[in-house]
């Protein structure tokens, strides 16, 4: 199952949520896109979070949206950055997705 | 809920015989905006096109059906005592994630429908078993 | 494959309807098919025809339209949620249409996959 997340993990619970239920399917792929892709990012506080996260499952960034945000130079490594057409191809290749809103 | 069936045109039900795992998830709290009243208008929708209809509750989504809710002082319809309606249309299926309710220091004596608490493993085999995840 | 699109935030201030409108976009790109969008809660605000944003940013209730008529994609706005919030056949943009929640489960059933845009 993909699992899409677009909040930031500094204001929002979100992310912790989306992990707490995706860790337990070994097929789960996490993708952050909007506002979620600072959790991409390394040397904060969220960073264990998610390279824990990575020694469990695929997670994806929408590069768009790291770009857009300043984020490029600062991506933990590990994380596979996909384009709009990747976000798709996601999509296609999981027999389902959730959105964590 | 009447204006949840304003507008459907039935003739549009889907007529294939193609029966879908379709799950509704809940994360957000009553009220305060109003995506679990507009959720549940969805949710009554889809028991009229006899799928496989599921209801997810976690996170703040678990206050939607915590018991005691009286709205008179805020103005807005109490709409909690829909979820105990929904046996009748044939939506039996309602799960809650344990975590969220320890969280929130709630347990399945503070809510007001028969619900099927479950791990957080148990809501993440349920959901990846699914073909359709709508969520608000 | 076949997909359907669930947009539930407005115009602007979430960027969630433009990931959809992109995330569209790169499907056709790919050769999918994505034979209906369905607008709910504030998304219904996607098919307002006062839209007006400053000359130097995207339209996105036109560009929404622009893309419909090439691909002939079924932009279903739910009336119940449109006239909560003010939209009715009057204000309409071109390109949409209003019925019911009937057309998100139907479009869920007939869809190899449903993704939902929200905030």
């Amino acid at each position: 199952m993909l699992h899409i997340i677009n909040k930031s993990p500094f204001e929002n619970h979100t992310l912790d949520s989306c992990l707490r239920v995706a860790l337990n399917e070994p097929g789960a792929a996490l993708l952050l896109t909007e506002d979620a892709v600072y959790a991409a990012s390394k040397g904060n506080v969220i960073e264990s979070k998610i390279v824990d996260a990575l020694g469990k499952v695929k997670v994806y960034a929408l590069w768009p949206d790291i770009e857009a945000r300043g984020m490029q130079d600062r991506v933990i490594e590990g994380i596979k950055m996909v384009d709009y057409g990747g976000f798709v191809d996601l999509v296609a290749e999981h027999s389902n997705c959730q959105s964590w809103l | 809920m009447t204006e949840s069936t304003g507008g459907i045109d039935f003739e549009d039900e889907d007529a294939s015989g193609v029966i879908k795992k379709f799950m509704f998830v809940n994360r957000k709290a009553p009220y305060g905006t109003i995506y679990a009243l507009e959720s549940l208008e969805v949710v009554l929708i889809s028991a009229a096109f006899d799928q496989d209809v599921s209801l997810a509750f976690l996170d703040d989504g678990v206050y939607q059906i915590v018991k005691g809710q009286h709205t008179k002082a805020i103005a807005m319809k109490n709409f909690s005592p829909t979820y105990r309606a929904l046996e009748g249309y044939d939506i039996e299926k309602l799960y809650v994630e344990k975590e969220s309710l320890d969280q929130r220091g709630l347990t399945e004596d503070d809510l007001l429908v028969d619900v099927q608490v479950m791990s957080s493993a148990e809501m993440a085999k349920m959901m990846s078993e699914q073909d359709v995840v709508i969520s608000f | 494959m076949k997909f359907a699109i669930m947009v539930n935030e407005g115009v602007y201030q979430h960027q969630s309807t433009d990931t959809a409108y992109q995330f569209v976009k790169a499907a056709f790109e790919k050769g999918h098919e994505v034979p209906r969008v369905f607008f709910y809660h504030d998304g219904v605000y996607n098919a307002n025809s006062l839209t007006e944003p400053p000359q130097d940013d995207r339209n996105i209730v036109t560009r929404w339209a622009k893309l419909a008529q090439e691909h002939n994609i079924d932009m279903v706005v739910c009336v119940a949620a449109a006239l909560r919030r003010g939209i009715k056949e009057e204000n309409l943009a071109e390109g949409f249409r209003i019925s019911g929640l009937g057309q998100l489960v139907e479009a869920g059933i007939q869809a190899d996959r449903l993704v939902v845009f929200g905030d």
